[in-house]
């Protein structure tokens, strides 16, 4: 196959830079936003004032105006916000790259900044824009009276309805969480670093929204982390070796709602993710055989299996078994979630893993593979409307 | 059953979006009727509410009434957190209503056994009771050959 996309490989990820990942930051998220900016434009050796592009999306709290204001930052030419929160998470990316490769801008910055552990978390209830009375927030009319309030307790029609058909358990969904602590323990940049846990540590955590346990949900953190966007060409001048990117792509499946699609056919099957997938694909001019490693999006530990399987590295039903037979481990077949993830590093909305995407693609992540990364996915968050992304190495 | 509004309870449930797309349904609820959209040209039902029909495009529509049985396609007991208009542990079903289409609601006390006597397909009934803002809406309990079982 070959490449088909217009902006494939045309722009590449230069710069990533993030505060540190806490529970109680101390500072502001406007003050977390700048600093996570600057350290991305510091890592790519390129000037604050060059940037003139922002992309962003939705739950964050800090406009891009404030932060262009507050860095200095004269003119901006192209900024943007895609809706849905973590299933959002790397569609900014693919904004980036379409503005970077139309010309449109040439520096284009993507963020995620927030106290959500030590300001509003998001685990314990709605967030305060879900008062708000527009279509937007309606779907809640059908999940939040009948107690369906939190993202975990959301996505547990899911997670049972899958176990029920294929039989997996709720150790499998375990085995995520502890190969995830297993690498966090590795990163000094991971909350739980040095914190391995067991399987039995997994199943004695209490049930949060049966059959999703405490150590299936992700953590709730506090920090920033920037991605620096610019041409492929300007990025083989840059100190680091770029991270091109190959694929980008976005997705809304039939009858989609957020959280609660569960009156598709099969609610344990999630399309949009699929048709990220075969999007992807086709940019990139890959298929999954071709992924040396990925960052899927794990709030919960149930939403890997299922997007192992909408992404094609096994088939339905099968991830219990992909993950039994090592292949996630860092010299697997497919390392998962190198840093730690959500579970293990800290929780910054997904935009944290594609900071490690970065990291694999240059050979520097804490827990680097043996083998050579040329390709590595990186997913948001589902069920929700998706987003992913395809980073290769320059050669 | 009463229409009253109850004094609020301190909740963190956002208050119902009512709107003129699904306005009949709440109505129906407060009478205890549990109603599904149908499409006025081509006759599917549809849930939730929506202004106009999927399949065929049409804005016209009209109600049935369901039955309120059905199965159950799957369910949770959440635990934590606790919101102080719900009892706890919380079971919610999402249920395959007979007439096609699906339901959310939370469980009536299930009795002694409690959540541990659920299983996929089992068959529920709907009634109606009070919700967090005081509101009537849809409840879940066990089919009555269930419930003495």
């Amino acid at each position: 196959m070959s490449p088909t996309s217009g902006f494939s490989r045309q722009a590449a990820i230069a710069g990533i830079g993030a505060t540190e990942f806490s529970k109680d930051s101390g500072r502001s998220e406007w003050r977390l936003a700048c600093e996570s900016v600057l350290a991305a434009l510091a890592d790519a050796q390129i000037g604050v004032e060059e940037v003139d592009g922002f992309a962003l999306f939705t739950m964050e709290t800090n406009p891009e105006i404030a932060v262009a204001r507050a860095l200095g930052i004269p003119e901006l030419t192209f900024f943007s916000r895609i809706p849905h929160g973590g299933g959002g998470a790397c569609a900014p990316v693919q904004q980036a790259a379409l503005a970077v490769a139309s010309g449109v801008a040439d520096v284009v910055v993507v963020y995620r900044a927030f106290n959500e552990r030590s300001g509003h978390r998001f685990g314990q209830g709605p967030p305060s824009f879900a008062y708000v009375h527009n279509t937007d927030q309606e779907y809640r009319n059908w999940i939040n009276p009948y107690g369906l309030l939190t993202p975990a307790a959301q996505e547990a029609f899911l997670a049972r309805r899958y176990m029920h058909k294929y039989g997996a358990t709720s150790a499998d969904f375990g085995a995520v969480s502890v190969l995830s602590r297993k690498y966090a323990a590795s990163n000094p940049k991971a909350w739980f670093y040095q914190r391995p846990i067991t399987i039995e540590d997994h199943q004695s955590s209490p049930m949060i929204a049966d059959p999703m346990r405490l150590l299936d949900c992700c953590q709730e953190s506090d920090g920033g982390q920037a991605l620096v966007i610019v041409s492929a060409e300007r990025a083989r001048d840059l100190p680091h070796r770029p991270a091109l990117i190959s694929g980008a792509a976005q997705g809304v499946g039939p009858q989609q709602i957020s959280m609660s699609s569960y009156y598709r056919d099969d609610i344990d099957a999630m399309p949009e993710v699929e048709l990220v997938a075969q999007q992807l694909w086709r940019q990139a001019g890959l298929g999954p055989q071709e992924i040396d490693a990925a960052i899927l999006y794990d709030a919960f530990t149930p939403m890997l299996l299922l997007q192992l399987e909408e992404y094609g590295f096994c088939e339905r039903g099968e991830a219990k078994d992909l993950i039994a037979s090592g292949a996630l481990e860092i010299d697997g077949r497919l390392p998962v979630n190198t840093h730690g993830g959500q579970l293990g590093e800290a929780y910054i909305h997904g935009v944290n893993g594609i900071a490690e995407a970065v990291r694999l693609i240059r050979g520097t992540s804490v827990n680097q593979p043996a083998k050579s990364i040329d390709n590595v996915l990186v997913t948001g968050g589902s069920p929700v409307p998706h987003s992913a992304l395809v980073l290769s190495a320059d050669h | 059953m009463s229409d009253t509004p109850a004094a609020p309870r301190p909740t963190s449930v956002p208050p119902l979006i009512v709107t003129q797309d699904n306005e009949f349904w709440f109505a129906g609820a407060r009478e205890g009727r549990l109603l599904i959209q149908r499409c006025g040209d081509c006759g599917t039902l549809r849930h939730p509410p929506g202004p106009v029909c999927p399949h065929c495009r049409s804005f016209e529509w009209d109600t049935v009434e369901s039955a309120r049985r059905g199965t159950l396609h799957s369910w949770t007991v959440v635990h934590k957190p606790q919101d102080p208009g719900f009892r706890y542990p919380l079971v919610v079903g999402l249920v395959d209503l007979a007439e096609g289409t699906r339901l959310v609601a939370d469980f009536d006390d299930l009795g002694e056994g409690g959540a541990d006597r659920l299983r996929i397909d089992m068959p529920v009934e709907v009634f109606f009771g009070e919700h967090p803002h005081g509101e009537t809406l849809p409840r879940l309990r066990l089919a009555a050959e269930e419930a003495g079982a």
